[in-house]
């Protein structure tokens, strides 16, 4: 794991960038203001750098360490991520195992009451070569992350060190880390620790030691904690992971010394994302003022085509042309208002949307896999919006729905079938539904309201998909909404990556993926409620013959045949009824999971939809969706048509055309119509009665 | 005896109907339909030649396989069958036992047929409309909530009962007072006064001033129920005898007094029966107070709904007679109705002693 900055594998891409300026916080700052005179060659002596690490001891807040109970959930959560960054650029299928342990402090106490924990975190990854393990953990701002623009879960390169500070803060222990690069090579153990004035690495012990596994990196952290579970805790997190990374095998051992394992469901690794050139509409004019310096090309038209994606030689000279510079000119010469001019030139010009291949996105199936692994539900749905740009940089923005109770959970309430008296009534569930956010595959957990994806989630009208929805909250219904941003450079509003910031193109993203899903699920809710509706028709109509004919029966004086009309008002009844109708909204005559694409049903008979992925044992029996539309990044249909892949299940009325408002009343015109006709068709069609799927 | 059999036997046969109605469709593959005159507003006409208030002819459907009224038919049904039980039985009963009579969970739901008395009390209602029968005919009775007190002389259940002769309590008027239930072997008093308020009849009765007057004094203890108002109108009909109201003045009394006279709107299919055509108003007149020299500080602000009532019923038809409108208008001028009780800021006795005999020596009604 620990592969924080992965330098084993990679080194040539490491010497064209800067050396690791601690930009956030060496900004140099004059001391106190003088309240009594002080020259300024006495200030001068006071003035000095501010180490990183040092600032980041006074600022632990800034990287998520407030409080104990976050700094342990931080702490695991930076050993994961390095962890799962590690294995998948090395190609491998991730294991991790988590340990959480009490570190008895004295007297033994319960994992709540206890204050001092062990994090163990254990991959199966490629290792770290052994010059690089110090720098890795004790060194902030050290990594390979921070210089490439390519997706991945880790960005700065502080998290584990940083871990590794607060351990060392709190508990004044070191990192310990076992790391083997393969078979053949030996296990190295460390023991480093942080000098914070200098955030340089300090190396306590080094050896090399026996180690059963093959390949992997084992890294140890004892830090001050506080152990809870609920919500925002370290449990909810590694099951958070486990949805959003499916292909994933995840063990994780609880404090209690309990086992949870979150087998693995999806048995492909993610593509490998890729690394791009910025785009010149991401960069703000600094940058490029520090890019012409930095640059190794000779010349303006070469610097802007080499170091820019988007831009060819052509459109190189043409930008020249327009910004009035030569394109022979010098890059380092182009000062003031000339590197202006061809800033806004570039802005100006209308450049092609930075490749998007270098996102991989979770990808519908592997978020319908997680989902259902996970959460139980009855309706599962997951879209993968086309790539977009925000600031040039370019991102996938996935969201997903799992929705309602098991058909086997739903059935369990209403078993006892008492009478009602006079006043009693069946109890609302007033439950809300609840956000999982993820960037590029990470769970947030924190500051869900300041989050860009929370905010679209409000901002849906979710009153349109057939829930509840109060006032500026969040819809209402059992349900959990997944809505994951993946991108080269996720925009957090602070270090401790906890909210996504709030980009229009972002949103705007979101919103449109939370309505394919919400459009979909409306179909399912609408569906099974009229499915429902007609069915408890049939039903009411059913169960009132009964008493009707019972009463006539007494009215005549017990002298009835009672089976002839009871028969005779049947018959009528289900010809007033929806008949065969009702079982096709139910889904049981059309194949597969009623023409939704990207979703899983479940129901009291069984499974229904892309459930290959779900179960794969269960792959062979199951129903393949009409779907199976490959992930690729590629060919995904334009942007403004969020359901022109939708694959129709064979029948007219399953053709939506969602736009936006006017989605709504023109599906229910379509659904309506051929409801109509089929009852003029077939006015007598006998039925089959079928027991209701969706909820009573 | 024997005609309370035949009648029973027309009810009963009625009720039966209604299941002919359920199996002559159901072999026609129609949908079992009644119909049931609407009770309401929009359904009644004054009938200024017999001073009634009529229904009309407007019918509703209520048919089984319409979701909306699926329930209702059902329940229709089943209450039929209960009051054709009752008819077999030769019972009566309240309406809230027929309710908990009919009331039971439909098999394998979660369902009852009547979650409330609400929901079985206008079935009834209807029925009694579109089988024009009387709730009486159907055995059903209110609660006995009056009381009867004067020179007059009933058999019930084949006791004499002599309402001259039980004190100041009086006889509790049952609730069916049809001729087979409630005999009036006697009657020598001059009038009926029938008073709204309980404690106005108890004052009455305490100053034994249907001796002094000769008459029967009947009241309702508020809006009459109908065994009041059918026993009213039996003796003004058999017995030839004048009936005067006397209620609170405030909007609601006037309508107390129009239900007797006229016919209520919900009951109007029985106003034939019920109605007193020739009842008059006696008091409390918005135009007492100055009359009787009542302070006024007795009066009470009128609030806003009685003040909407009372436009409500300046506009009905059977208020438009001109001396009607002033009634109406002075209350409304003055701001301030008037209680019954209020007369005894003067004198306990007041209405006794000083009040009903001088409306009676003038003649002072309304009409």
């Amino acid at each position: 794991m620990a592969k924080k900055k992965e330098s084993a594998s990679e080194t040539e891409s490491k010497s064209s960038a800067p050396r690791a300026n601690p930009e956030p916080a060496a900004t140099k700052k004059a001391a106190a203001k003088p309240a009594e005179r002080v020259t300024a060659v006495e200030m001068g002596a006071r003035q000095r750098e501010i180490s990183v690490s040092e600032f980041f001891t006074k600022n632990r807040h800034l990287l998520g360490f407030d409080n104990p109970r976050k700094a342990l959930l931080t702490c695991v959560k930076e050993a994961v991520d390095n962890a799962l960054d590690a294995c998948e650029e090395a190609g491998i299928l991730p294991d991790v195992t988590v340990r959480l342990e009490v570190v008895p402090n004295g007297e033994p106490v319960a994992p709540s009451q206890a204050t001092r924990f062990r994090v163990t975190v254990t991959d199966n990854g490629p290792g770290i070569v052994r010059q690089q393990i110090p720098r890795i953990f004790a060194k902030l701002l050290y990594g390979s992350k921070f210089h490439r623009l390519r997706m991945s879960r880790g960005q700065q390169g502080i998290g584990i060190s940083a871990a590794g500070m607060y351990g060392q803060l709190t508990t004044g222990k070191p990192v310990k880390i076992i790391s083997r690069i393969g078979p053949k090579a030996a296990a190295h153990f460390f023991e480093v620790q942080i000098d914070t004035k200098k955030n340089e690495p300090l190396v306590h012990e080094n050896k090399q030691i026996d180690w059963e596994q093959p390949r992997g990196t084992r890294v140890t952290l004892e830090v001050e904690g506080k152990y809870q579970k609920g919500r925002a805790s370290v449990d909810e997190w590694l099951e958070q992971t486990s949805i959003a990374n499916p292909h994933v095998e995840l063990i994780y051992q609880t404090p209690e010394g309990e086992t949870k394992e979150y087998p693995r469901t999806y048995h492909e690794l993610p593509p490998q994302p890729r690394e791009i050139k910025p785009h010149p509409y991401g960069i703000e004019f600094g940058m490029l003022l520090k890019m012409l310096q930095d640059t190794k090309s000779h010349q303006l038209s070469g610097f802007l085509a080499a170091d820019f994606c988007r831009v060819s030689p052509q459109m190189a000279d043409e930008i020249c042309k327009a910004a009035k510079v030569s394109p022979d000119a010098k890059p380092r010469d182009l000062k003031g208002p000339v590197a202006e001019t061809l800033y806004k030139t570039l802005q100006e010009t209308k450049i092609m949307a930075p490749p998007t291949n270098c996102i991989s996105p979770i990808g519908e199936k592997a978020i319908l896999s997680g989902l259902y692994k996970q959460i139980k539900g009855e309706f599962y749905t997951a879209v993968s919006r086309p790539p977009a740009v925000y600031r040039g940089n370019p991102f996938i923005i996935e969201a997903g729905l799992a929705y309602g109770n098991r058909p086997q959970d739903q059935n369990k309430p209403q078993q006892p079938a008492m009478p009602k008296a006079e006043g009693e009534y069946e109890e609302e569930d007033s439950e809300l539904a609840r956000v999982i956010r993820y960037a590029n595959r990470v769970p947030l957990l924190y500051q869900q309201s300041a989050c860009s994806t929370f905010k679209a989630v409000l901002s849906t009208t979710w009153k349109n998909y057939g829930l509840t929805q109060s006032r500026g909250a969040l819809p209402g219904g059992p349900m959990v909404i997944f809505v994951h941003m993946a991108s080269v450079w996720v925009p957090f509003t602070s270090e401790s990556k906890e909210a996504i910031a709030d980009y229009d193109e972002i949103q705007k993203e979101i919103t449109l993926a939370l309505r394919e899903c919400g459009r979909r699920l409306g179909l399912f809710i609408r569906r099974r409620e009229r499915a429902a509706s007609e069915y408890r028709r049939r039903n009411i109509f059913e169960l009132y013959i009964e008493e009707v004919v019972d009463a006539c029966n007494r009215l005549k004086g017990g002298k009835l045949p009672k089976e002839k009309l009871k028969e005779q008002l049947q018959k009528i009844a289900s010809s007033r009824t929806g008949g065969a109708k009702t079982d096709e909204t139910l889904g049981k005559t059309g194949a597969g999971p009623e023409g939704l694409p990207h979703s899983i049903i479940v129901t009291a008979e069984g499974v229904e939809g892309e459930t290959a992925l779900a179960t794969q044992v269960e792959a062979d029996q199951a129903t393949m969706a009409p779907t199976a539309e490959p992930d690729s990044l590629g060919d995904t249909p334009s942007v403004d048509e969020p359901v022109s892949k939708e694959k129709t299940a064979g029948e007219s009325r399953e053709k939506k055309s969602p736009k936006g408002a006017k989605a709504k009343p023109s599906q229910i015109a379509l659904f309506e119509a051929p409801d109509r006709q089929d009852r003029r068709d077939r006015p007598n069609k006998p039925t089959r009665v079928s027991k209701p799927r969706g909820k009573k | 005896m024997a005609t309370k059999q035949k009648q029973a036997t027309a009810v009963e046969k009625k009720l039966i109907g209604l299941a002919d109605i359920v199996v002559q469709s159901a072999e026609r593959s129609k949908d079992p339909t009644f119909q049931i005159p609407i009770r309401a507003l929009s359904n009644v006409s004054f009938n200024e030649r017999k001073g009634l208030i009529e229904m009309g002819s407007k019918k509703q459907e209520r048919s089984f396989f319409n979701v909306g009224m699926a329930k209702k038919f059902m329940q229709t049904v089943l209450v039929a069958d209960a009051l054709s039980e009752l008819q077999r039985a030769d019972l009566t009963t309240s309406l809230r036992e027929i309710y908990y009579r009919t009331k039971h969970t439909i098999k394998d739901s979660h369902e009852n047929t009547f979650d409330t008395q609400d929901e079985s009390d206008p079935v009834i209602e209807d029925l009694e409309v579109s089988l024009a029968a009387l709730r009486e005919e159907l055995h059903v009775r209110a609660e006995n909530s009056g009381s009867i007190v004067g020179p007059v002389v009933f058999g019930d259940d084949g006791d004499r009962v002599d309402c001259s002769k039980l004190g100041k309590g009086g006889y509790s008027v049952p609730s069916i007072v049809e001729p087979e239930y409630l005999e009036i072997r006697r009657c020598t008093a001059d009038f009926v006064l029938l008073v709204e308020k309980g404690t106005q009849w108890n004052r009455l009765s305490e100053d034994k001033f249907w001796r002094r007057y000769n008459c029967i004094l009947l009241t309702g203890n508020g809006q009459p129920p109908r065994g009041v108002r059918r026993l009213a109108r039996r003796l003004h009909e058999e017995h030839r005898l004048p009936v005067y109201v006397l209620v609170d003045n405030d909007p609601w009394g006037y309508y107390i007094y129009s239900v007797i006279k006229q016919g209520s709107i919900n009951l109007a299919f029985e106003s034939q029966r019920m109605a007193i055509p020739k009842a008059k108003f006696m008091g409390l007149s918005s135009a007492d107070p100055e009359q009787y020299e009542l302070p006024r500080n007795v009066g009470i602000k009128l609030n806003e709904k009685d003040i909407a009532r009372a436009k409500e019923l300046m506009n009905y038809q059977w208020f438009q007679k001109p001396a009607w409108q002033a009634e109406i208008k002075r209350m409304l001028t003055s701001g301030l109705k008037y209680e019954l009780d209020a007369l005894a800021n003067k004198d306990f006795q007041y209405l006794t002693k000083k009040y009903l005999p001088k409306k009676l020596q003038e003649r002072d009604w309304l009409d």
